[in-house]
């Protein structure tokens, strides 16, 4: 059932949920209520829904006056707007200020599609992870984004979560259980270990099994929280695999690369590379296009995986 | 307190401001002093509030969106009790719990950060959305800087509080005509801010910011009416009342202040 669900009514329908035991949650929309189809929540709960137009600023502002209030507000919009659009009041009026605001970035990366360049976020959790004490979550799938949006919600601070809003490739069972600080370890190898986030979590899975059957034996770990990372588990899977590959839908600069890096350059350094956007804006088109134009598909993974594991000491 | 005690209480506030900023040795000296009548008549006369118990759910909310003038509200919130006036002493001193811009978390008594200008009326919006929430009839009192207004995102909280009709919500501006790099009309003119919220929707008026009794009389007619927002400007000069920066015209937004001069105003008897 689960497995059939968009990202957007998943998020919805743990927020109903919630909002049944918790009247202080309130949810904020930019004018695209019908996007992140939240619509539910508003005919359910309309005096604790917000649409304050096309004024993304404004709403980061009024939700932290809300939380100043006691109120625990979930607002989204596009991921550019939610984050490069409103760093400022971001950063000063929720973060700076502590409050409990939840921020949802929807169409990350190459998922904005159609609307392109101008809507195609490859920075947002880049600027977003280097505001002190912001998390900074990416959930995979629909099965992980359940368990972590009342994770998200107890969680006493701020929460940048960047999702995909339609319907994910299913990765996790709905038994599965998830931490918000602790990276999924889907599965262990010796050769090389990839370690992922949002989209590129499937593409990783098949890249590895292309591996396998060329004789190489690939780990996976999806780190879907990118700030605070789970340094020891970054850490183990280096000393396991002795190679590591980043597959992040984002630019390299500042993100889950970066993060990765950062961690193994002080603490356990190995081989890396890091597949990711190259420092380059967005474009229009589809994401089998989008994937290929910019070098993150199976085929970019298995080939940087295999340089990976030729650099490393016999 | 009556209007004659009010006005004496604003003249020691202002002596304390210059004494803050004085004891540093400089700082935002012409906005704090040109706001200080608007908060000594909200924090004496206006607002509910506790001293001892600073985030009491009830209480009405102020929030210094021109958050530079953070020592006008320092000093009334240490005369009123919410925290030793020996911090006084402090501002903006390393680990002080007085900053140069306000900050809700260091500070017993601040409802609300502010400093990055344009920001706190959002904010102050929010916290009228949640008194309809809990069902509270606590007032948010927001004061905004003329030069702030020139921040496109005042006019996006303005907007929203007036679709919301947050009669709960009263802003005013310190219209002192003055901004950093000069006169307010010369920079980028803001006037006529009483018609452009009226335009918006507000229940607006125009006072002298200097007359208390004037400031109160407005707030009380914004709170007879119960269908908008109300929206206040108040005529103000920017370092009123101390002659130095007063002189100083534009330049006094920050400025120094020698150990002879605080003293000589601190420490003068009143009139």
């Amino acid at each position: 059932m689960l497995d059939n669900k968009e990202m957007r009514d998943v998020y919805c329908d743990k927020l109903l949920e919630l909002a049944k035991q918790n009247k202080d949650i309130v949810i904020l929309e930019a004018d695209l209520m019908k996007s992140t189809k939240t619509d539910r929540f508003f005919k359910e709960y309309p005096e604790r829904s917000f649409d304050v137009g096309v004024a993304e600023a404004n709403m980061m502002g009024v939700a932290a006056g809300l939380a100043a209030c006691g109120k625990i507000p979930f607002c989204a919009t596009f991921a550019p707007f939610a984050t490069r659009r409103c760093y400022d009041q971001v950063f000063i009026s929720i973060c700076y200020s502590q409050q409990n605001v939840k921020i949802i970035g929807t169409d990350p990366g190459i998922a904005a599609e159609l609307n392109g360049g101008t809507h195609m976020p490859f920075e947002d959790m880049g600027i977003m992870r280097t505001i002190p004490d912001l998390v900074c979550v990416e959930p995979t799938d629909a099965a992980m984004l359940e368990s972590l949006v009342p994770q998200i919600a107890d969680y006493k601070g701020a929460v940048y979560v960047r999702m995909f809003r339609k319907k994910a490739h299913k990765i996790f069972d709905e038994s599965d259980t998830f931490d918000l600080f602790k990276a999924k370890k889907i599965r262990k190898g010796k050769d090389c270990t990839i370690i992922c986030s949002g989209i590129m979590v499937k593409k990783a899975l098949d890249a590895q099994k292309e591996l396998e059957q060329q004789g190489y034996d690939i780990g996976i770990l999806n780190t879907a929280t990118w700030k605070p990372i789970d340094k020891e588990m970054v850490i183990e899977c280096a000393k396991e695999s002795g190679a590591i590959v980043t597959a992040e839908n984002h630019n390299i600069h500042n993100g889950l690369g970066s993060a990765v890096a950062e961690v193994l350059v002080e603490n356990y350094p190995v081989p890396m590379k890091r597949i990711g956007i190259k420092d380059r804006f967005g474009q229009v088109g589809k994401m089998d296009f989008l994937e290929k134009e910019y070098n993150i598909s199976i085929s970019d993974i298995v080939q940087a995986v295999k340089e990976t594991i030729k650099r490393k000491k016999a | 307190m009556q209007i004659r005690e009010l006005e004496k209480k604003a003249d020691q506030i202002r002596k304390m401001v210059v004494e803050m900023i004085g004891r540093l040795g400089v700082g935002h000296v012409g906005g704090a002093l040109s706001a200080v009548d608007l908060v000594t008549a909200l924090y004496y006369k206006e607002m509910k509030i506790d001293p001892k118990n600073p985030k009491w759910k009830e209480r009405d909310r102020f929030v210094m969106s021109k958050g530079h003038a953070g020592p006008a509200l320092y000093a009334v919130l240490a005369d009123k009790g919410y925290f030793d006036k020996e911090h006084l002493k402090t501002l903006n001193l390393p680990n002080t719990i007085l900053p140069s811009h306000c900050d809700m978390n260091k500070t017993p008594g601040v409802d609300m950060t502010a400093g990055s200008l344009g920001q706190g009326l959002s904010c102050a919006v929010g916290m009228a959305l949640a008194a309809r929430l809990d069902n509270l009839d606590y007032y948010v009192y927001a004061l905004i800087g003329d030069g702030e207004s020139q921040e496109g995102q005042i006019y996006e909280a303005l907007m929203f509080a007036a679709h919301k009709r947050l009669n709960n919500l009263i802003v005013f501006i310190d219209n002192n005509r003055m901004q950093i790099d000069g006169y307010t009309d010369d920079i980028n003119k803001i006037e006529p801010i009483d018609k452009k919220a009226d335009a918006f929707g507000y229940f607006t008026q125009r006072v002298n910011g200097h007359d208390i009794q004037q400031i109160l009389d407005a707030i009380k007619k914004a709170k007879a009416q119960t269908e908008k927002p109300s929206f206040i400007v108040l005529d103000t000069i920017k370092g009123y009342k101390f002659k130095l920066a007063e002189e100083k015209g534009p330049a006094c937004h920050n400025m120094s202040i020698d150990e002879t001069d605080w003293r000589e105003y601190a420490c003068c008897k009143e009139e």
